[in-house]
């Protein structure tokens, strides 16, 4: 390439130079310039093109010059992702942020990140979540600003609930006339961050490469800051396809190592005492535990002071065969509670009533008189008015807005500085009470397990221990929500590990699932993991794209379908509505608009037509183990798997 | 082991068929407990689960069964004398009844890992 021929232009230089370049060109062959520029100025564009446009076209000038663009912006905008360490980019491709792709592959070698192909941005923003949740840290997600943030705007929201940090690239083209013809006004807006601005922690619209090194940056360390949330930046298409200008430096503003923010040191001291004094106290926790320090301080602390647990399990936070593990007779321990202390609890309210009553809803409290009740929560740092995930306000005594995982060291010392001999004393007769009835809770929770052991279809009792057998040597992490399988899971299994959870869908959108347990399989392959998935019927259907990402980019996950055939928590909404109304429903009634079935899916087929290897459907209990097996063998190899399972509704 | 677990499961049915009335149905009560939605909460053979408390095997008096339906606490809704007759219910809990139980779960090598 002779240097002579080539002249480095900003995008909308190169455009203005190209279409000059052109017409002289042509204008020396067939007509003068100035009137083949009127022509042009004055056609409407959605006619042919005219014999001199297309002669214009067609034929090469010897003196055109040859326009390129040598250093692009987005290769500025990859260095800098390089910085922020993503591994990831999981997007649907798009136009507005082509420049951004081009350069990934080109001037970042598809590496760190690397391109993750996904068939819908819901999938691509719910898969950034569930990465979130085993690495710690977002994944970088890119989407049209308009039409894909409209997609991955259900998945952003859930992510804001279940506060995760995600990474979003929206692109763009701010200067109206860069626009390329229709779409391109189509795919732009004044403002694309207004359609998640509801539910992101901090968006920023940057002007210039140095704007957004620098708004990456920061916007990098608001997401990794408690409450963690995510976070977007338009990436105008100029500023990435066109020139970094000559003075540009190219330097990448310095990520901060960041500290949590913690407790109050008086409002810390006053809760140690708290909590040594108490006869009764529990501390109730929903995502505590951050990383896996925040699951062994939390152990540390109830062993100190012989605090129960009860884990609302948004995390992994606390091990579900712990002796201080009061998960499965909360009631029983809120009951006698004297202190409840809750940790990263986003329902405090919730914790200590049962909201009954038949049509209008009569809250009943669960404690006993003069309870205290202390918080310590990062939600209390950031709220926003729109959507009411902040669910209803409790009265608490002390609430310490706070990260709870900075927190506990300070908390630990404090409690470690009061203990006297005799409390020591209290506090292991304590301990053993609590044991002996954690042990019996399993007990209790193993012979209702039992109930409907041979069924057909399965009961999810059996389908959760079966594969619990066959997982339990493995070094597994469980990528899904079991709520939906009434939890069995975490009542029979053996959690120790913070990656051997990572709780449900924040905003309990549904679509959640399916790709969020392929976001936390691709975090958990470098680390040669068993990553399996409890999956919803109807869930899959929202976004069940993510089976050919899943063989496209051999993530190994073994799915087990959950498939009871319907959006059956909707078929209890309407049974409950229906005997409101005093007229009950019949039951072929009741599945007018919450079936999946007539015809029945079959997801082997499904999966099989992307790429995934499957079986199924089993309806027959004695079938899983086999099944199981086989699904295993594959998935060790390094491919997903999927096994259809006939269940029973929960 | 597997004639242990029969000689468990004929007992105890026999022993429930000695607790059900006569003029129950259990055939229809099953029917009854589909067609009415028992099954979405409670499961297909009463065990419970999340979103219901298990029923069977050993259900509770038929009585104690009715009063609860016709005035349920929590989140269960309303089954009132329109929506099932008081015979219905009889039949659902000789059908409750008739579930067998399974072995104990001390018994059963995957409830116990």
């Amino acid at each position: 390439m002779a240097k002579s021929k080539t002249t480095p232009l900003a995008r909308r230089g190169f455009l203005k130079g190209a279409a000059a370049g052109a017409a002289a060109g042509a204008a020396s062959l067939v007509a003068p310039p100035a009137a083949k520029a009127q022509e042009a100025a004055t056609r409407p564009n959605t006619l042919p093109p005219s014999a001199a446009q297309r002669t214009a076209e067609n034929v090469v000038s010897a003196a055109a010059e040859i326009q390129i663009v040598e250093r692009p912006g987005a290769d500025y905008m990859v260095d800098v992702f390089k910085s922020l360490g993503f591994e990831y980019l999981f997007a649907t491709p798009g136009s507005s942020f082509r420049g951004i792709h081009e350069s990934v592959i080109n001037h970042g070698g598809n590496s760190n990140p690397e391109f993750i192909t996904f068939t819908h941005e819901e999938c691509s923003a719910a898969a950034a979540n569930g990465y979130a949740k085993i690495e710690g840290k977002p994944a970088l997600v890119c989407a049209h600003g308009t039409v894909g943030i409209q997609h991955a705007a259900m998945a952003i929201y859930n992510a804001y609930c279940d506060q995760a940090p995600l990474f979003i690239i929206a692109g763009n083209i701010s200067d109206a006339a860069e626009r390329r013809g229709r779409v391109e006004w189509l795919h732009s807006a004044q403002d694309v961050a207004a359609t998640v601005r509801d539910y992101t922690k901090w968006d920023d619209n940057p002007a210039s490469l140095t704007h957004f090194g620098e708004s990456s940056v920061r916007a990098y360390q608001i997401a990794m800051t408690a409450p963690m949330m995510p976070v977007l930046l338009s990436a105008d298409g100029v500023l990435q396809e066109g020139e970094a200008p000559k003075e540009f430096d190219w330097r990448i503003p310095k990520l901060p190592r960041i500290s949590q923010p913690s407790g109050d040191s008086a409002a810390v001291a006053e809760l140690a005492q708290m909590l040594v004094a108490a006869e009764n106290p529990v501390i109730v926790t929903s995502r505590s535990a951050r990383t896996p320090a925040g699951l062994k301080l939390l152990v540390e602390l109830a062993e100190l002071t012989g605090c129960g647990v009860i884990d609302q399990q948004r995390r992994m936070n606390f091990p579900t065969r712990h002796p201080l593990n009061q998960t499965q007779r909360s009631r029983g321990a809120i009951a006698s509670a004297d202190l409840i202390v809750g940790l990263e609890v986003y329902d405090f309210f919730g914790v200590v009533h049962a909201l009954g009553g038949q049509v209008n809803v009569v809250p009943r409290s669960l404690i006993k008189p003069g309870t205290k009740l202390v918080s310590i929560s990062s939600s209390d740092l950031f709220y926003k008015s729109n959507y009411q995930n902040f669910q209803r306000y409790e009265d608490v005594d002390l609430s310490i807005a706070a990260d709870a995982e900075a927190t506990l060291p300070a908390l630990i010392e404090a409690v470690k500085r009061l203990l006297t001999d005799d409390r020591k004393q209290a506090i292991q007769t304590r301990a053993a009470k609590l044991a002996q009835a954690s042990h019996q809770s399993l007990e209790q929770t193993r012979t209702a397990a039992s109930y409907a052991w041979d069924a057909s279809p399965v009961s999810t009792a059996r389908l959760s221990a079966e594969l619990w057998n066959q997982i339990k040597n493995e070094d597994w992490s469980l990528v899904s929500d079991p709520f939906w399988v009434s939890n069995w899971p975490l009542r029979l299994w053996d959690f120790t590990k913070h990656y051997q959870f990572i709780g449900g869908a924040g905003g309990e959108g549904v679509g959640y699932l399916a790709p969020a347990a392929l976001g936390a399989a691709i975090a958990n392959k470098k680390h040669g993991r068993l990553s399996v998935s409890i999956q919803s019927d109807g869930d899959l259907m929202m976004a069940n794209g993510v089976l050919w990402t899943a063989a496209h980019h051999r993530v190994p996950l073994l799915t087990v379908m959950h498939n009871n055939r319907a959006y059956h928590q909707e078929i209890m909404q309407l049974q409950r509505v229906a005997n409101q109304h005093n007229r009950g429903v019949d039951i072929d009634k009741c599945k007018i608009g919450t079936e999946i079935a007539n015809p029945n899916i079959d997801y082997t087929m499904l999966a099989k037509s992307m790429g995934v290897q499957a079986e199924g459907p089993i309806s027959d209990p004695k079938d899983l183990s086999a099944a199981l097996r086989r699904g295993i063998q594959v998935v060790k190899g390094g491919d997903p798997y999927l096994i259809d399972v006939i269940t029973q509704p929960r | 082991m597997i004639r242990n677990y029969f000689v468990v499961v004929l007992l105890a049915a026999s022993s429930l068929a000695a607790q059900t009335p006569a003029s129950a149905n259990a055939e229809n009560g099953k029917r009854q407990f589909v067609k009415l939605g028992c099954y979405t909460c409670h499961g297909y053979q009463g065990q419970g689960g999340s979103a219901g408390a298990k029923l069977a095997p050993h259900p509770i008096a038929d009585t104690a069964l009715s009063a609860y339906v016709r005035h349920p606490a929590g989140s269960m809704p309303p089954f009132t004398k329109k929506v099932v007759s008081d015979q219905d219910l009889k039949d659902i809990h000789a059908f409750l009844a008739s579930v067998p139980a399974p072995p104990p779960a001390k018994d059963i090598p995957l409830l116990n890992q």
